[in-house]
């Protein structure tokens, strides 16, 4: 397969980006798209130009650390798929294919596709834990939890905070992120003592962060590549407006 | 130096108690005073940054990655190992000490074993704790599953994603302790070297991976827990990132190098398809409990999975090991596929792979019943390779996944230098010549939460009037200095060859002499082969961009450099290991059956490497005697 490619280039934090061409030809159907720009990469490298950055490691789908917008859609045109799963099968000989880093508020670009996303770790240290100290757990078994209820927190919990949810929101929201989390410790009982706190802290986290809001267009969840759903954004709100109830209440 | 692995005295069952009951303790006013850094923030680092900065120490961690969050311990996926025997099945912590010293192959300490085990049951206690949404019975209980090399089921899981929910456990306790400023932490900061004052080791240079700044960090105990180093096969089930330079560069600075060439290499990976391939994806092993491996019975033989009747296929692993069967232990069932497929049995459009079966057990239990087990590695599978599953075998093949070996480290996980800490797959500690299942998420936690938080202490509590470090020591900028003509040295070779051309040829080199078998004249042609490869690289590599930027490329200059270090390091280690043990299996000492034939007479020793002083010299063994005081070591059989 021969690919047009358009690429953002990007020097660092402040300069200003622009899309540049490359073609590349010999493209395997059977690579992964990040093996396609690993192809690129060799290919700028033996021409001595300056390769393309762009964030991967584990690529099988877990790390969360890859993530580029293809053609106007983060993580490219499957659903529910990280940019390293996605295989150029999908693609077709003589396609054009735009490349994009995550575009949002909340994560500035480092470095061509590369993008800052330390915003998710501080909504995780504003509150998106359970305050157990090494040493002071009880017997696991002591507390059982039901099928159905550690299914649910699973189902949160599998986020992989790549931010394409993020980068697919019109708003740059991080809701869905954010709201994964509160969700995964709402409805677990060993997290229920900071439940109220957790939500507040959290959220507020998220606010102080340049993230947008979210306006219920559920882009997200269509892009999650663990299909996280909007469900735990609901949850959320419902998690927010129990905890401010609660506090006004006291 | 004769090597002190400072084991406890007294029964199995009371060391680590004994150990606990005399270590020194650091009073909490003092701990404040007391400086660690924490290289890596895996599942090894990140319990232990949380646990210290719960204690009241001052820690800084540091991370390559952009989070500590995508550490690889994220990608693990069938489960930990704990013998809580909540199946009521015969399990105890002897039984697992047993069982994870004999998959060994009885080249573990039986002291460091027993700990393992021991310390396991806290660990589910723990993580549960933190919210990590296990699997769970109808009745809201704890529920487990099997794993190779054992007859009991022991491992906990959360789907197929275990890893991560064990990650993101400690990292949120980590993230906690960020924001009490108990702990400083440092994101895509990779450590370049350890900084060593007076013989002990006082801190580290790091390079901020954005800005290309070299920095310096003091502290009064240094911990790396960086991971293993199978990434240098460069096809393997391995993170791109994943390195050997933070042990490498430590061993250069004095920490003994163990056992090197003990790479696992898992059964059950998906099978290379092309030249420009970057990773092999790894199946979970717990797939091999309802899976069934076989290969044709004729050779070459063309024809699809489904049109080869019953009778003319081979279940190998049933055949050679009825008692065990499709759960062998991986080395075995690594090297019986190597052994199928090097007879002309393999499958695939390069003849490389082994079928994994799952009709019987869809016959027996129905797919929504295996989807609810395993639902996310068949839709991983089917997005990889564009083929369901469940309707046709799974191809899969052996791939470089784990390191046994590492940095040498004494009962206190201690290595060498004083002051230098490793843990997780970083140390050689408790796997012996081969891990089982499940047990790699066991170690790297334990070891970070129940572990060196005493023993780092014990060292700590002399070190309460030594006050601040301070990284005014010429020393620091020294070896500073070192590392910036290093990076200088690499962007000026200017040749015309990538990085990743050198990788790709060390990892072939190393899989075809230092992989499933060795043979001593392959190993001293490859030790030949890998330093002229060394050499061409500092004539032609070329490493694009500058050092004050990001620069990926430069990265992985630095840690290929490593590579073609350490790769000649594991030749060694292999060929003066005149014997077969677990994954290490020499050609030469085999029996008339093909299985591994161990030495113990010669060679029940840990093989600790030290650095000789210059790449010229041919490094030097020295040998960690094991006594096996406990449990006799007996031939392996999994028949």
């Amino acid at each position: 397969m021969k690919l047009h490619l358009k690429i953002w280039r990007q020097k660092n934090r402040k300069a200003q980006g622009q899309l540049v061409n490359y073609t590349l030809e010999n493209v395997n159907p059977h690579m992964s798209f990040l093996e396609m720009l690993d192809t690129l990469n060799e290919q700028l490298i033996v021409n001595k130009e300056e390769p393309v950055e762009f964030d991967h490691d584990c690529r099988e789908g877990i790390c969360g650390q890859c993530g580029v917008v293809i053609n106007g859609n983060a993580h490219g045109p499957l659903e529910n798929t990280t940019t390293c799963q996605l295989h150029m099968r999908e693609f077709k000989d003589g396609e054009t294919v735009l490349i994009e880093p995550f575009r949002a508020k909340g994560f500035p670009v480092k470095k061509d596709l590369k993008v800052d996303r330390s915003a998710f770790d501080r909504i995780i240290s504003a509150g998106g834990y359970v305050s157990v100290n090494t040493g002071q757990a009880p017997e696991a078994n002591t507390i059982p939890v039901s099928h159905e209820t550690a299914e649910a927190a699973f189902d949160s919990a599998a986020c992989i905070g790549c931010g394409a949810c993020v980068a697919t929101c019109k708003n740059g929201s991080a809701a869905l992120f954010t709201s994964a989390k509160i969700t995964q410790l709402a409805i677990l009982p060993q997290s229920q003592e900071e439940r109220k706190e957790r939500a507040l802290k959290m959220i507020a986290q998220m606010d102080a962060e340049d993230f947008g809001h979210c306006s219920n267009t559920e882009a997200c969840e269509v892009e999650c590549p663990q299909g996280i759903s909007v469900l735990n954004i609901a949850r959320m709100n419902y998690e927010y407006n129990r905890a401010s109830f609660l506090k006004f209440k006291k | 130096m004769k090597l002190d692995a400072k084991i406890p005295q007294g029964p199995l069952e009371e060391k680590w108690f004994n150990y606990k009951k005399t270590a020194r303790l650091v009073n909490p006013a003092n701990r404040k005073k007391l400086d660690v850094i924490v290289v890596g923030t895996g599942l090894a680092g990140s319990s232990l940054a949380a646990s210290l900065g719960e204690m009241g120490y001052n820690v800084k961690a540091f991370c390559f990655q952009d989070t500590p969050r995508r550490a690889h311990s994220v990608a693990a996926q069938g489960g930990v190992n704990a013998a809580k025997n909540y199946k009521n099945d015969g399990d105890s912590v002897y039984r697992m000490f047993v069982d994870t010293l004999k998959g060994g192959d009885f080249r573990a300490r039986e002291a460091n074993v027993y700990r393992l085990a021991e310390c396991s049951l806290n660990l589910i206690d723990q993580a549960v704790a933190q919210g990590v949404p296990f699997g769970r019975e109808y009745g809201g209980y704890l529920n487990n599953r099997s794993f190779g090399g054992v007859q009991v089921s022991r491992t906990f899981y959360a789907r197929g994603q275990t890893g991560q929910q064990l990650l993101l456990g400690t990292y949120q306790a980590l993230m906690r302790q960020v924001d009490k400023k108990t702990v400083q932490l440092f994101s895509s900061h990779e450590m370049l070297d350890i900084v060593t004052i007076d013989g002990k080791a006082r801190g580290v240079v790091v390079r901020n991976l954005e800005t290309g700044e070299i920095e310096k960090h003091s502290a009064h105990a240094v911990v790396l827990a960086t991971g293993g180093f199978g990434k240098i096969y460069y096809l393997s089930t391995l993170a791109m990132g994943c390195n050997g330079s933070a042990i490498w560069r430590a061993h250069k600075k004095g920490a003994y190098f163990a056992s090197p060439s003990w790479t696992q290499i898992h059964p059950t990976s998906l099978p290379q398809s092309g030249d420009y391939q970057s990773k092999l994806t790894l199946m979970s092993e717990s797939l091999r409990n309802d899976g069934r491996i076989w290969v044709p019975k004729k050779a070459d033989d063309t024809r699809e999975a489904n049109d080869i009747p019953e009778e003319e296929r081979d279940y190998y692993l049933e055949r050679r090991y009825p008692a065990f069967g499709n759960l062998a232990p991986r080395d075995i069932s690594s090297r019986a596929a190597k052994e199928r497929i090097d007879a002309g049995h393999g499958v695939g459009p390069l003849k490389n792979a082994v079928y994994l079966d799952f009709s019987k057990a869809i016959k027996e239990q129905g797919q929504p019943k295996i989807a609810e087990k395993y639902g996310n590695l068949f839709r991983m599978y089917e997005k990889i390779t564009g083929i369901n599953a469940y309707k046709e075998p799974m191809k899969i093949s052996p791939a470089a996944h784990f390191s046994m070996g590492g940095l040498w480290v004494d009962y206190e996980l201690m290595t060498t230098i004083p002051g230098l800490f490793a843990l997780g797959e970083a140390n050689f500690a408790d796997h012996g010549a081969n891990r089982l299942g499940a047990n790699s998420l066991l170690q790297a936690s334990v070891d970070g939460y129940f572990i060196a938080p005493y023993t780092i202490a014990n060292y700590l509590a002399d070190q309460i009037r030594v006050g601040k470090i301070s990284t005014d020591h010429p020393e620091f900028d020294k070896v500073i200095k070192e590392n910036q003509d290093k990076i200088d040295q690499l962007l000026n070779i200017k040749g015309d060859k990538s990085v990743d051309y050198y990788h790709k040829k060390l990892g072939k080199l190393l899989y075809d002499y230092c992989g499933l078998a060795r043979t001593a004249e392959g190993l001293t042609f490859a030790i030949e082969e890998i330093k002229k490869l060394r050499d061409e690289f500092y004539k032609n590599v070329y490493v694009p961009g500058e050092n004050d930027t990001m620069n990926a490329e430069l990265e992985k200059a630095g840690r290929v450099a490593d590579y073609l270090e350490i790769g000649v390091l594991m030749c060694y280690d292999a060929l003066t290991r005149n014997e077969s043990c677990g994954a290490h299996f020499r050609e030469e000492f085999q029996t008339e059956e093909g299985e591994a034939e161990r030495n113990d007479n010669e060679f029940q020793y840990i093989s600790a490497w030290e650095w000789p002083g210059s790449l010229d010299k041919e490094p030097i063994l020295n040998k960690e005697e094991l006594k096996f005081e406990f449990v006799q070591p007996t031939i392996r059989s999994y028949k």
